[in-house]
């Protein structure tokens, strides 16, 4: 009889913080989709404004599901209405971004790979300092390197080019690519190296046959890293190019800028997202590297 | 001759980055810091000047809105990232359903630059038709949501689009710092009582002091530096209401052609990141001499 009693009122406890339980639940759930909501919403409202005819746009609120797949405001913000003066259009920008981006983002790369590679495996006298000396490139606010570079552009002849914004974002993604490489590089046991030294390979020779072929992960954070960092700028693009050298988003800034007589949000939109959608593909397909990328390198000047 | 080179062959491999960063981070900003000591207009000239461009700077209006607006958006931004990312944290690391649906969400905006964000938000918050008439017609008549054309607020309409844009990053250093917490002191804290809510305020959040001191040195970083967002969202309008020291910088230089002065305003930057990137380096080598 007392047993029963004592079990039932346990039960009873039991169900409470059951229910309880099941409240917080609910409750976790609604925080985190409302966050999600709130995160996804510029997104969704993006991709339906630019399937919309202006006429729905006028008519209907952020919100409203489009009338239809309207793509023609995707085709204007690719390729322009096809009018001469004042047809500002993405692709010849788009192009300009994967000329600057593929050489900027190997080469940077490549050095990043060398640097990391003699700072922990060819150890010298204040190695320490050189990589504290690199590092501190990753830190400056590039404000304050803008002047002199523009003039240096200048004086080598390729100020306005792609070829200046190659080397702008080569020469400042050092820093990170040499972070990268040194803090991946120093977990790989030195004790290989010293064997392949004993047996006579050589500095090229140990970094290609015995580095490179594990060096696939970092590779991948280094790459999705400068990739989105350079086609993602805006700084050194609006500075240092304009017209026809400029880069995606420089142009994308000048096309929702331009003050020509009606607003086509539509337009605007459609570019938006395709200036975006290289790295966010690079996003969803690659999300664990990127994110490794960014926990490590998020310091940029 | 090749025997030399051999052996000094690592440090010939070095030297180009090493060169590269002396001449194009070291040598620049020196360039620029003598620079702010002339009295440079269009053309650069070399005979020092004093600390006039300092002067002249802190004397302008333009300059101290500037600065201004970047301690409000600093503390605002800082505020509502670290919060909503240790929420998001926090709740998800719930043993939650679609965990990772809900962080691809809330990260995703971190892979997109400044300049589409700055777009997609000056479309919603352009009041004519934006979410003001959104709200309006949704029957709110008097629904006012006007900050981006506000003097006032308009700066506000940046801390918004800025949060949205890195509070999941702050959300994906603190959920890394939680995972790698030993499940062993969260089960001894609740086998001696204590509550979920004891556990994180008590044992988990003081145990992520780094993360705080990490995301709190990337936060103020990044917003040092806002540039690209502002140029989007508000060009520094309306009027100059919503100028900051970045934009301040390049518009001296490139539209006023006040050289000088906008490689003072730079060196400022410069030290306001120093402040806090010095102190975060020497700790980080520590703990790395530490280990």
């Amino acid at each position: 009889m007392q047993d029963s009693l004592k079990s039932s009122s346990y039960q009873q406890l039991e169900q409470k913080s059951k229910y309880t339980n099941m409240f917080l639940r609910w409750f976790l759930y609604f925080i985190l989709i409302l966050f999600a909501s709130y995160f996804i919403f510029p997104l969704y409202v993006m991709v339906v404004t630019s399937l919309k005819t202006m006429e729905e746009i006028r008519q209907g609120t952020l919100l409203s599901w489009p009338s239809g797949l309207n793509l023609e405001s995707w085709a204007v913000a690719w390729g322009g209405r096809g009018y001469g003066a004042g047809d500002t259009f993405l692709r010849p920008y788009f192009w300009n971004s994967i000329k600057m981006v593929v050489p900027a983002v190997f080469f940077s790369t490549f050095i990043g790979a060398m640097t990391g590679y003699v700072l922990t495996k060819w150890r010298f006298k204040g190695d320490q300092w050189v990589f504290l000396f690199l590092l501190f490139g990753c830190f400056i606010p590039f404000q304050a390197i803008l002047l002199p570079m523009a003039r240096t552009l200048g004086v080598l002849g390729i100020s306005n080019s792609v070829i200046g914004l190659v080397l702008v974002h080569t020469v400042y993604g050092i820093p990170f690519t040499t972070l990268f490489f040194r803090n991946y590089y120093i977990s790989v046991p030195t004790e290989l190296v010293k064997a392949a030294r004993i047996d006579g390979a050589g500095f090229f020779k140990i970094f290609f046959k015995i580095l490179l072929p594990i060096s696939a992960p970092i590779i991948v954070v280094t790459v999705i890293w400068q990739f989105t960092q350079i086609w993602n700028d805006f700084l050194f693009g609006s500075t240092f190019s304009f017209g026809e050298a400029a880069p995606i988003q420089v142009a994308l800034n000048n096309m929702v800028l331009s003050s020509t007589s009606v607003k086509e949000y539509n337009v605007d939109m459609a570019s938006a997202i395709i200036a975006g959608i290289p790295t966010l593909i690079v996003y969803v397909l690659a999300g664990k590297y990127f994110i490794r990328g960014l926990t490590s390198g998020a310091v940029k000047g | 001759m090749f025997r030399w080179l051999e052996k000094n062959l690592p440090k010939i491999v070095m030297a180009p980055a090493v060169g590269l960063i002396g001449w194009f981070v070291y040598g620049f900003v020196l360039w620029t810091l003598y620079i702010s000591f002339t009295n440079s207009k269009i053309l650069p000239k070399y005979e020092l000047w004093g600390f006039g461009q300092y002067e002249k700077l802190w004397a302008s209006r333009k300059w101290l809105i500037a600065v201004d607006n970047l301690l409000i958006f600093t503390a605002l931004f800082l505020i509502f990232c670290v919060v909503i990312g240790i929420i998001l944290a926090i709740f998800l690391d719930q043993k939650i359903r679609a965990e990772g649906l809900l962080r691809t969400i809330y990260l995703y905006p971190m892979a997109l630059s400044f300049i589409v964000t700055g777009t997609a938000w000056k479309w919603i918050l352009n009041p004519t038709l934006g979410i003001q008439k959104m709200f309006r017609d949704w029957g709110f008549e008097n629904f006012t949501f006007d900050w981006l054309v506000d003097r006032e607020m308009a700066i506000y309409t940046i801390v918004i689009a800025g949060v949205w844009q890195s509070a999941g990053f702050v959300m994906a250093l603190f959920l890394a710092g939680l995972r790698s917490v030993e499940d062993e002191i969260v089960k001894a804290a609740k086998i001696d009582g204590a509550s979920l809510f004891t556990v994180y305020w008590k044992i988990l959040l003081p145990m992520m002091r780094p993360v705080f001191f990490t995301s709190f040195v990337i936060l103020v970083h990044i917003s040092i530096k806002s540039y690209d967002l502002i140029v989007a969202l508000t060009q520094g309008g309306p009027g100059i209401s919503t100028t900051m020291p970045a934009l301040y910088m390049t518009q001296t230089a490139f539209h006023k052609s006040q050289v000088g002065l906008s490689a003072a305003s730079a060196m400022m930057m410069f030290m306001a990141v120093a402040a806090v990137i010095i102190p975060y380096l020497y700790s980080e080598l520590r703990r790395e001499n530490a280990r």
